[in-house]
């Protein structure tokens, strides 16, 4: 009996520190970095750039315009390399932008399609796909192999930075979580997803540059306010309005926090 | 007539490494809408490869294949320029073919 007993004792003793070997190891992301690797030629973020695209190159919106004119910081029309400056100050809106912010600008503006019609159901779902996806899907394509270069120069950007980090370690809601709580630490998981820690340039970089991405559970592209918006939900904190202030400044914090990485989205994650 | 498929094939060595990215909702007749009606079955039933007229995969598709179905396959032979085709049918008879050029 007393024997059984010490045997189990040592079977688990043994598996736990097997456990802990093959995690220190770094086995479990290894496998996901194969996995990716694997289906890297597969993207079907492709089609939404695709469809993208053929968005922004066509007369749409009641004015029937094009968004061809559209300048996303980088002058009229540039699409090529302006991700990866993005979000910076526009001084015909006189704020601080990200890329779905801009678009929304544009849209309203030149294709004279009403804010709220863009805002009303901005995410994707079931045979639903809204405009506003894809062509963020093409814009941040054509900013692929570009270096991060976002600037802090300009006083309204410095703010929505120092905002953003704010925003990035304040606790609230039901589980008095923040964002820094799973995200500024090294090697943290949930179950097998590694966490990044955005205080760290090299995690920062790895993140940012993957997204927008095609989620393959879901079996659809986000965009980065879906991915905010889907972090603050899992914090349990209220909803944010879509493209709105705080989750532009939290995109400036970690953007800046990215620099010099090298965007390589649309992403592909499990 | 569905939507676009991506196609690269590339030789290496004599063998040809072919893949596809296919385009469909497939969806598998079990899953439930937002009013609790079934969401009827659609998906690929059938996938066919040609290389010069010539078969070089058959398969059958099914519910457990994913949404936007990824295919990697090989086979011998193939020289750079010549053509790869590739075909799939659906359980509601659509159909859909795209051709590639091999590198």
């Amino acid at each position: 009996m007393n024997i059984s007993i010490l045997k189990n004792a040592i079977l688990v003793f043994a598996m736990a520190s097997y456990c802990s070997i093959a995690f220190a190891e770094g086995s479990v992301p290894k496998e996901i970095a194969a996995y990716r690797e694997m289906i890297s030629d597969g993207n079907p973020a492709e089609f939404d750039e695709m469809r993208g695209e053929e968005l922004w190159k066509k007369p749409g919106g009641p004015n029937k315009v094009s968004m061809e004119k559209c300048d996303l910081g980088k002058g009229t029309g540039v699409v090529k390399g302006a991700y990866a400056e993005l979000p910076r100050y526009f001084p015909d809106t006189q704020r601080v932008q990200d890329l779905e912010s801009r678009l929304i600008t544009c849209m309203t503006t030149l294709q004279g399609t009403l804010e709220s019609d863009i805002t009303a159901k901005p995410f994707g779902g079931d045979n639903y796909k809204p405009e506003i996806e894809s062509l963020v899907a093409y814009v941040v394509g054509q900013s692929k192999g570009v270096k991060m270069n976002v600037s802090l120069k300009h006083p309204k950007e410095k703010e929505a930075y120092e905002i953003g980090k704010r925003v990035f370690t304040y606790r609230a809601g039901p589980y008095d979580f923040a964002c820094s709580t799973c995200h500024s630490q090294d090697n943290l998981r949930i179950r097998m997803q590694n966490l990044q820690n955005f205080s760290n340039a090299k995690d920062a970089q790895d993140s940012y540059t993957t997204w927008p991405a095609y989620r393959v559970s879901q079996g659809l592209f986000r965009s980065f306010q879906w991915r905010l918006n889907d972090c603050l939900r899992q914090q349990r904190f209220p909803e944010p309005k879509y493209a709105s202030e705080v989750t532009i400044a939290l995109t400036m914090y970690m953007a800046k926090n990215a620099n010099d990485g090298v965007y390589a989205g649309p992403g592909l994650k499990r | 007539m569905g939507n676009p498929m991506k196609i690269r094939a590339s030789v290496k060595d004599g063998v040809t490494e072919v893949k596809v990215l296919m385009q469909h909702e497939m969806e598998t007749g079990l899953r439930k809408d937002a009013d609790g009606k079934l969401v009827p079955a659609w998906h690929i039933t059938e996938v066919k490869a040609q290389h010069n007229g010539k078969t070089v995969l058959e398969g059958q598709f099914g519910t457990a294949v994913s949404k936007n179905p990824y295919l990697v396959f090989r086979f011998k032979g193939g020289a750079p320029g010549e053509k790869i085709s590739v075909n799939w049918v659906d359980n509601k008879g659509d159909t859909r073919s795209d051709e590639a050029e091999i590198s």
